[in-house]
This record gives C-alpha cells, structure tokens and sequence, in this order.
C-alpha cells in the first residue's frame, strides 16, 4: 500500500460552485520515495499541500474520496488526531525561510517545542536532541544558535533550521514547498543536496514541489506535471524529460533556457493559467495548447494510461518511440 | 542603547521648561488669585489683599515670579501649599500611592479585559460576536468619564448596593498606611473585611478609569492580531502540529503584543488625566482630586509642580516602555 493515496481531491474557495483550483487531483506516493510536482504559479501545488496538512482555512473547502496517509484518511480524523501526525509523521518546508520561523522565539525553542510535541522530550533532553538535530542539518557553532533569533540568521541557515524543525518528528513524508526559490542560486544547491542526503538517510518520502526542472531531473524518480488543479502527466523521470506526452509537458521543458540556445528569445507558452471566469469548456490546456483540436475545446480529457506515462490529453505527444 | 538613552534625555530639557512655562502661565491665566480664594465671600479689603500678595511675593512681575520658581526649582525646593503650609512633595508622595493604586487597577482591567477581547474579535473576524465586542469598544472610547462614572454608581452604587460610593475605604477601618496601598496594608492589618472593603472600594472607579484604555487596547490587539495571523510563522507553527490555543497564544499574541505595548505606555497619559475626573466623582483622595481642589483654591505652587510631578511620570513610564519594548522584541534588543 502505498505511504500516500490521495483519491479525487478538490479544493475550492466560497462555496461548492466556486471554480476548484485543485481539481479532481489523483495522487500517490510510495514510501521512501522523491516525487516532484512541477507546474506554474496558480497551478494548486502548494494548494494541494496545504489541504493535505489541513492547512485550508473556511472560506476554503477540501474534498476527496480519500486521502489516506499511512493507514488513515486524514479527512476522516478529528482535528485532534490530525494534530498528532502533522509535524510528526507528515511535516513541510516552506518557500521563504526569512518569515517561516517566529521572530520573537529563539531557533532552540521552535525547535524543541516540536520535540515536545509530538516526541514528550522535555528540558535538557529536548535541548540536546535540538542541537543535534542543528547538527543534523549542517549549521556551523550549532551550540550558540540554539539561543539565536531568526533575524540573526542568514536566509540559508533559517531554511535549514525550518528542515530541522520539520525533520524533528522523524517524518515519514516530508513535503518541500519550494524548499529554495526564495535563496541565493549559490545556497540553493546546498539545500537541495541535504534534504535529498536527509531522505536517502531516513527512508523518507519526499514531496519536491518546485519551478526548477533540472533540480527534478537530478532528484525526483516520478514527476507530476500539474495544471490548472489538474495533474495533466504523471510519469517517470527520465521519460517524462526524453518523451513527454502531454502538449504542456513539453512546453515546460522547451522553457527551460538551455533548451533554447542560439535562439533570440526563449521558447513560451502565450498565455496564461485560465482563472476563475475563463475556464474553458474543455481542456484547460486548449486555449494555449499548440496542438488544439476541435474536440479539446468541448469535451475534457481524463488522465489515462498511456506509452510512458499517465496523461490527461486526447492527442498524447512522443507514442510512437513505444 | 547608551546615545538612545542620551538623546532621550537632553529630550527631557526643553519638555522641562515647557511644562513650567504652561501651568506657570495658564494657572494664573484663570481669573482670582490665591489670596481672594482664602478670604471667600466676605469683601476682600483693598490694603490686606495688597499686604497678603506682598507676603506670597505675588506683587513682583510675571518674569520675575517665574525666574524665583524656577531657581527654587533647581534646588530641589518644590514649595509649600498655601493653603495648608505642607510641603507639596510631602503631599504629593502621600496622596500618590492612592492614585497609583488606581491606576494599576484600571491598566490591570483594561490590559486583561482589552486583550482578551480584542484576541476574540479577530479570531472571529466578521462574524456577531466581533462586531458586538468592537461596537462596545468603541462606545467605551466615546465614553465620558464623569457621565460614565455617575452611571455606573447610579446602577451599582444606589440600586444595586453592591459597592460603595466614595473614599478608599470605610470610615470603620483605621488602617496604617505602611505601603499607601490601601490593597496591601488592609492585608497587612488585622482587621477583618478591610480588605474586601478596599477591593470594593477600587472596582468601580479602575472600570471607570479603566475603560478608555480598555477601548484602545482590545483594537489595538485585534488590528495587530489580524495582522500576525496571516504571517508565514503562524502557518508554521500549524503545520508542526501545535493546538490551535498555543498557536494563537504563543505564536501569536507574543507578536500582536509589539505595538500593543506602545499603546499601553501611551494610555498612562490618559490614565492619570482620567485619574483627575475619576477620583473627583469617587472622592478618591488622590493626586486628581488633590490638583482639582488646588486649581479651585489657586494654589500656585501645587498646581505647578503637581502636574510637572505628573507629567515627569508620564515621560518616565513612556522611557520604561521603550525599553520594554526591546524585551518583547529580540529584533530591538539586538540592534547595536
């Protein structure tokens, strides 16, 4: 069975009517496992985590026919129970590390208030766990920032305290929200390398949302494309990248500026993300998508099998190298 | 933080002579003089009055009386009562106590009472419960004090019966003055009741005196607490898992409390204005009710130095409060 299995998810804002930004999401992780979900701004990647940590406040309303994480439906269990996994069992990394931490508290106490938690560790054993959990994320003189505020931290070290936060409860998921946009490109690889060195090191699923394709390349076994609230191609990571079958799949990587060099102008997709009151009749690609037939603009795709991958397009891109 | 408490000082210099310079000016701005007061209805005889002024060095010029006061000033001599011949720094240290207890009664109320209802408010944002408690804030804010204060006695005062009228304590109790806080030494003492009396005494002027800043503060606190709750370290503080009382207390309001603190330093101000009008409807026997009575008697040098007494206060507790604030927020307290 899987670590997570997320069946149908809908999230939306208002009331049942209202437009979802996550629609219909089908989604599973193994245990141990690195998937990435990739996916423009306002495609509901984050969105979909936050419903997963029950995060979504009223007006929002989260739907599915299930979301089991490790044995149990979360929409299922009282908040109480709920509580009792998120930040133990299921933790997150945010985007920006420079507003995550609390300023008013020191990095030892939003650490050890973790340990206390959900861990029952109290006094000296909390403070020893939480230096070495500092340890465990690499920040030099661990024992003098113990005692430091957030603004003394620079935004790589507040990232990597945000880890160790996150890394206390000894998760078994652990979902990285742009675990790097908001660091120096020099910071962002160091970062990346110790959550992927954290996971192999504790089995740990990792969920990778992120813009950066080639962080997906180099880290992720599985990718989910998403789209508008659709996941539009979920498949491996070396076909996906080679093949991809989806018309926006393969606009994301044609985005990427390597794959346009000697080119004037790097490759787009005009266009944007349709909102709350242009969602098209069809698919939601079909007002961009290059490829668009006359049936893409009535009718919706459904996400089926196909060569390589799962894929939510009538026209499936690269069958034939099957 | 040394050039901070520097400037702040060389601040005080000019606030100083400001202040002498307003209540030197404006007691004497008031029609009658101290000698007219103290001879009342009767026909005020031409050559006394003169003689009287003489004696009280009242006859010399304006500029003149003022520099007197202010050399006296510099020596640490802040004058006698005319009306009672005591020192108005031996009076002033007796009545204080009285209103600073009220004070701290009233900042007491109104901190408890203006938090916690300005935390609810914004939890519930938008919904009855937030209107209703903005609504009566708003309604204490626009409140009079001394209409206030007459209706609350008028309600719990003579029809109810649940509180006494006026004064500190009753007349039964004799009770020594050890601390000047009447809470304090009726504990002190061994008489029986004194101190439910006392704490009966205080209630309903610190709900008077209270309110206003009550007002202030339970906005404040929602304004500021609307604000923190949107911050990315409230929905960290979710996602580790920590109940909804402890992500709204200790992430929170440890937040929210920043710039609620200024507020709290600058209704002291307001407060010991407040303190006037309030101790004036309770006969509170205080340094409120002790300035009004001076104002009406003319007393020169207790209406000067009273309020400079209160308005050094006022600086000195807003001083404690800067300082404060670098202990609530470690982003001050760092900065070198």
């Amino acid at each position: 069975m899987s670590l997570l299995q997320i069946n149908n998810l809908n999230v939306r804002f208002g009331d049942a009517k209202a437009v979802p930004v996550v629609d219909g999401l089908d989604l599973s992780v193994e245990k141990g496992e690195v998937l990435a979900i990739v996916g423009e701004s306002g495609s509901g990647k984050s969105v979909t985590m936050m419903a997963l940590m029950g995060l979504i406040d009223a007006p929002g309303i989260v739907t599915a026919d299930s979301m089991t994480f490790d044995g149990s439906d979360m929409l299922k269990l009282s908040a109480r129970q709920r509580r009792n996994v998120v930040g133990k069992d299921l933790a997150m990394v945010f985007q920006d590390p420079m507003t995550a931490l609390n300023p008013s508290y020191t990095v030892g106490f939003q650490i050890e208030e973790v340990l206390r938690q959900h861990l029952g560790l109290r006094g000296k054993a909390a403070r020893l766990r939480a230096l070495e959990l500092l340890k465990k994320v690499e920040i030099p003189a661990a024992e003098s920032r113990l005692d430091a505020y957030p603004h003394q931290l620079s935004g790589g070290m507040s990232q990597r305290v945000a880890i160790a936060m996150a890394i206390a409860g000894e998760p078994k998921l652990l979902i990285a929200d742009e675990p790097t946009t908001a660091l120096d490109v020099t910071i962002q690889a160091q970062i990346m390398e110790l959550l992927l060195n954290l996971q192999q090191e504790r089995d740990m699923a990792l969920i990778l949302i992120t813009h950066d394709l080639a962080v997906v390349a180099e880290t992720a076994r599985r990718v989910c494309v998403m789209y508008a609230g659709q996941a539009v191609e979920i498949g491996q990571v070396p076909e996906l990248f080679e093949v991809p079958a989806h018309p926006y799949s393969e606009a994301l990587l044609a985005a990427i500026p390597e794959h346009s060099e000697g080119a004037a102008r790097l490759a787009t997709l005009p266009g944007i993300v349709p909102g709350r009151y242009d969602r098209p009749q069809g698919c939601l690609l079909s007002p961009r998508c290059p490829y668009v037939q006359d049936n893409c603009r009535q009718q919706r795709p459904s996400l089926d099998r196909q060569a390589h991958s799962l894929v939510r397009c009538f026209y499936p891109l690269n069958q034939e190298v099957a | 933080m040394f050039s901070f408490i520097a400037r702040r000082l060389g601040l005080l210099i000019p606030t100083f002579f400001g202040i002498t310079l307003l209540t030197f000016a404006l007691i004497r701005l008031i029609p009658g003089d101290p000698v007219e007061v103290m001879m009342g209805e009767r026909r005020v005889d031409p050559e006394m009055h003169a003689q009287a002024m003489e004696r009280l060095g009242l006859n010399k010029p304006l500029p003149v009386q003022y520099l007197d006061y202010i050399t006296k000033l510099a020596q640490g001599d802040l004058g006698e009562s005319l009306r009672t011949r005591e020192s108005v720094w031996k009076e002033f240290l007796t009545l204080f106590p009285a209103t600073l207890e009220l004070a701290l009664a009233a900042l007491l109320f109104a901190g408890v009472f203006g938090l916690l209802a300005g935390v609810i408010a914004a939890l519930k944002r938008g919904s009855l419960l937030d209107h209703g408690v903005m609504g009566i804030s708003l309604t204490g804010y626009s409140m009079p004090i001394f209409w206030w204060g007459l209706i609350l006695i008028m309600f719990f005062s003579v029809s109810l019966g649940w509180t006494p009228v006026s004064e500190r304590i009753s007349s039964l109790y004799d009770i020594e003055p050890i601390t000047g806080f009447m809470l304090i030494d009726t504990l002190f003492s061994e008489e029986e009741g004194a101190f439910k009396d006392a704490l009966m005494h205080l209630i309903l002027p610190a709900i008077v005196l209270g309110t206003i800043p009550l007002a202030v503060i339970a906005r404040m606190t929602r304004s500021s607490m609307l604000e923190v709750l949107r911050e990315d370290y409230i929905r960290t503080a979710r996602a580790k898992g920590l109940s909804p009382g402890r992500v709204v207390f200790v992430h929170g309001l440890r937040n929210a409390l920043i710039p609620v603190l200024t507020v709290f330093g600058l209704q002291v101000g307001t407060l010991l204005g407040g303190a006037v009008l309030t101790e004036t409807i309770f006969s509170w026997p205080g340094i409120g009710k002790w300035l009004i009575e001076a104002i009406g008697a003319r007393d020169y040098p207790v209406v000067q130095n009273g309020i400079l007494l209160i308005a050094c206060l006022v600086i000195l507790v807003n001083f404690v409060v800067d300082i404060l604030y670098g202990l609530v927020n470690p982003r001050i307290r760092h900065q070198r």
